[in-house]
């Protein structure tokens, strides 16, 4: 395994009871780097995401075949702690979820979990201004989080899984409930985040993936409704001259 | 930007230390889950043992008498008939009527605001408290010292409807509600009128689970004492009631009767009184669910 | 019901064309099913006045015989006096050795619901699989539906003897078994509504917090009661209402002592009780006796109508908008 890889899954299967969402996955996730996983609604993206931190757990009746190595572990081992994962594996929702606490509390929460114990005030103000939003919170960090506008929660939500200080942020399309220029700032969250994190998010905007990823993953339902991985490669690449021809269809929108 | 900016130093999840806390947290939720369900058994284990003895045709058959070997419950059960027919009688209609105004007449405003908040304020209201507003009004003439109905079964039932009045209220409205609007608009291209639209196509389709809470209602009303007692006082009857203007006892107050004695052949006999009346109950409820699983599985179809 | 739908039928011309077509309605007839329709409407609506007549009624009646109490009582020695002896000469009427029955009985049976109802909400919002709370939530909600002297019973044949085994000095007639056995009867008011307000919190909030490393325990006592804290307060306050009313339990286990004290292991005598109590007996009507029952009845209806009220307000107030 090359060194630049944070994650390695290898042939990953994921079921709902007797259904099989998602179907024999490889795939290398390369550090410090933009992953975005693209496709058509259904394509099981969302669900295989998940699987990256083990958020798929907590889903009743959820289970997966094959493996997820996070730096040459695998996650589903029996002996790895499944809180340890979600807190290096961080991730960003589709609707911003802050809690109905107060923007300080929502940074802080992650941080006292996990057992921090050195100057909160300092730590939360650095997650706010690595999320861009210190600037427009500064004064009224003790206001309750549903003050904020749909763009703001939305990176408030990054601050806070910022805070945790998680190698890998999944984002399982985080713009996709904002409006346009929301969007952008959360774009440009991104492309800044990479420089010190790893990060792989899901999107149904080809555009964003275009414009965001270093690496794009293209996803295709069967007509079993399992999703499948087509290809992986260079976001150039996919977007240019792919090698499948599925994939080529689905870029230049001849389905969606 | 670089990671030097952070203190990572400063982190220590403690996750051997928070996996245990969370095994000894979720024992307790289990455990606490478990007080309600032991508490219930016991109870049950307790009035079974002590009852069942004593529940023989002789108890199902004799009035009380002063000797529990030849004490019966007979009068109470057929007040508790009685009262549960009555009180039946005056609440549906006028609970069915209630809802049937807040859901298909009522215009928003203040008026229908105080009804509604006014229905589940009462739903709060102490049992007793019905017992005094019963006694006061029902029993003896209002604001005077003469009888008025005196310590009948009618007045006991005029008590016991205004008190689950609410429950049959609230539980109408949620089947009313049920009624899906291609009911009424079907019945309205007819050319039918509101009355005609509500008597032929929503009450019709609500008909089960208005009957569902009128059932759960009954079973709440048959189990109260604490309003009865007030009505009727501590009282000794040897005889079935014939008619609403006679005077009666029903089941938990023989029960309690019993209970308070201190002699413990009749405290048996209060636990052999139990079974019956929870027999009684779990019938009743039983039959509830039967038609609310029945009701749903048509609805869903 | 929306105005439109209301007004429909007069809207659509075709309707009189049908039925005068079909000569089915003379306008005999038509005006006889108007005449009808308004006639049940104006029944209904007295049928919803009658809720409200019950409450006035409620009032009425307990400010008027309370007024004939409180025209020889001053208030305020009713309300400070701590000696309650309306039988016994030389009679005094302060009515809090009344009201610390009451509260004595239902600290107790708080002691055990709150803390019991809330662990059991989580356990069945948070940890329970789906098959187990279908299990467990009726078999809960069976203790909701027992009448009240079963628990009196309950509490005096079975619980205090239990206790007298290992406390010596628990008397009978007891605060402690009466408040116990309280407790176990308004579980499931705590837990059913605590969990309802823990299952309306939404997936994604418990999301976040696992995403962050967080436990279950930690999900479920960090997150999720703190966003359905409203709902969980509220189902305290009207569990705790239906304490200080309950009449039969207390009447039957607890005595009928007015005594003020804060011993568990001793005989008191609850506002309810006392009511209950006195009613049995054939009193006179307009006897002092039967008023007095009405001024203690007057009272803890407000105590708790001011109690539900302060419970539908929080629900009201601080609904989570999430």
């Amino acid at each position: 395994m090359a060194d630049s890889t944070v994650i390695s899954v290898k042939g990953l299967n994921v079921y709902y009871e007797d259904f099989q969402a998602v179907k024999d996955v490889d795939m290398e996730i390369k550090r410090e780097s933009v992953t975005a996983l693209i496709g058509p609604s259904g394509c099981g993206k969302s669900t295989y995401l998940r699987c990256l931190n083990r958020m798929n757990d907590l889903i009743m009746g959820a289970s997966i075949q094959g493996e997820v190595l996070f730096e040459n572990r695998n996650i589903y081992d029996s002996n790895v702690d499944a809180t340890e994962i979600r807190s290096r594996i961080g991730m960003v929702f589709q609707k911003p979820n802050p809690f109905p606490k107060s923007i300080y509390q929502n940074i802080a929460f992650g941080l006292k979990v996990n057992g921090f114990s050195g100057d909160m005030e300092e730590a939360v103000e650095k997650s706010l201004k690595q999320a861009a939003l210190w600037d427009e919170v500064k004064d009224r960090l003790n206001d309750s989080a549903f003050t904020l506008s749909g763009g703001q929660q939305q990176r408030l939500c990054i601050a806070r899984a910022l805070a945790v200080e998680p190698e890998v942020i999944l984002m399982d399309e985080p713009a996709s409930a904002l409006d346009p220029i929301a969007t952008l700032a959360i774009e440009d969250l991104v492309r800044e985040l990479k420089t010190d994190y790893t990060i792989v998010i899901v999107t149904h905007n080809m555009q964003q993936a275009a414009r965001v990823s270093d690496e794009t993953a293209f996803f295709m339902v069967g007509e079993d409704r399992s999703g499948y991985l087509v290809e992986q490669d260079d976001t150039q690449k996919i977007f240019t001259n792919p090698t499948h021809q599925r994939t080529e269809e689905y870029i230049t929108g001849r389905f969606s | 930007m670089n990671k030097d900016k952070f203190i990572t130093g400063n982190i220590n999840p403690n996750r051997r230390f928070r996996k245990i806390i969370g095994g000894c947290v979720y024992i307790l939720f289990l455990l606490s889950t478990c007080v309600g369900i032991i508490g219930l058994g016991l109870l049950i284990f307790d009035v079974l043992k002590e009852g069942i003895p004593w529940i023989n045709w002789q108890f199902l058959t004799d009035f009380p008498s002063r000797d529990p070997k030849e004490a019966g419950l007979l009068s109470a059960l057929f007040g508790t008939i009685w009262l549960m027919f009555l009180t039946a009688l005056f609440t549906v209609p006028i609970g069915v009527g209630a809802a049937i105004y807040l859901e298909e007449y009522a215009p928003k405003n203040l008026l229908t605001r105080v009804i509604e908040i006014n229905v589940s304020n009462l739903a709060g209201v102490p049992s007793i408290v019905y017992g005094l507003l019963g006694m006061g009004i029902f029993v003896y003439r209002f604001g005077s010292d003469e009888m008025f109905l005196d310590r009948v079964l009618i007045a006991g039932a005029l008590t016991l409807s205004l008190l689950v009045l609410p429950i049959v209220i609230l539980a109408s409205r949620e089947s009313i509600r049920a009624v899906p609007d291609s009911y009424r608009q079907g019945a309205y291209a007819m050319g039918a009128d509101k009355w005609q639209v509500i008597k032929g196509a929503v009450l019709p389709s609500a008909f089960s689970g208005i009957l569902t809470g009128t059932i759960l209602a009954m079973s709440r009303a048959i189990g109260e004492a604490a309003p009865v007692i007030a009505i009727t006082a501590l009282v000794y009857i040897t005889y079935i009631p014939a008619h609403p203007f006679e005077r009666f006892t029903v089941l938990p107050i023989q029960i309690f009767n019993w209970v308070a004695r201190p002699q413990d052949d009749f405290r048996s006999l209060a636990a052999a009184g139990i079974i019956v009346l929870l027999v009684i109950l779990l019938t009743m409820n039983a039959i509830a669910v039967f038609l609310r699983n029945k009701y749903q599985t048509r609805s869903e179809e | 019901m929306d105005g439109a739908i209301d007004d429909a039928p007069h809207e659509i011309p075709p309707k009189e064309t049908i039925t005068e077509v079909s000569g089915l309605m003379d306008p005999k007839k038509k005006l006889w099913v108007k005449l009808e329709g308004s006639i049940v409407r104006w029944l209904f609506m007295s049928c919803a006045l009658v809720s409200i007549l019950t409450t006035v009624g409620i009032l009425i009646i307990l400010l008027y015989q309370g007024y004939g109490f409180f025209k020889e009582i001053n208030l305020w020695e009713f309300l400070t006096g701590t000696r309650w002896t309306p039988i016994l000469k030389p009679r005094s009427y302060g009515v809090l050795p009344l009201v610390s029955g009451t509260l004595i009985v239902t600290v107790i049976a708080a002691s055990v619901a709150l803390p019991v109802g809330l662990m059991t909400a989580i356990f069945l919002s948070e940890y329970a699989a789906d098959r187990v709370r279908r299990v467990i939530k009726p078999i809960l909600e069976i203790l909701a539906g027992i009448p009240t002297v079963v628990y009196g019973y309950f509490a005096l044949t079975f619980v205090t003897p239990l206790l007298q085994n290992v406390l010596d000095d628990l008397l009978i007639f007891n605060a402690l078994s009466a408040g116990l056995v309280m407790g176990i009867m308004i579980i499931p008011m705590v837990s059913s509504l605590s969990e309802d307000a823990m299952i309306s919190v939404p997936r994604n909030l418990r999301e976040a917090a696992y995403a962050l490393g967080a436990t279950r325990y930690e999900v479920s006592l960090r997150v999720v009661v703190p966003a359905a804290l409203s709902g969980i307060i509220a189902s305290f306050i009207i569990a705790l209402s239906r304490a200080i009313g309950e009449t039969m339990l207390v009447t039957i286990a607890a005595g009928a002592t007015p005594k003020m004290t804060l011993n568990p292991l001793e005989s008191v005598q609850t506002m309810t009780a006392f009511i209950a109590q006195t009613s049995m007996g054939e009193q006179a009507v307009g006897s002092f006796e039967y008023n007095t029952i009405f001024a203690v009845g007057l009272l803890l209806f407000c105590m708790t109508l001011l109690m539900n009220l302060l419970g539908f307000w929080i629900v009201r107030r601080f609904r989570e908008a999430y």
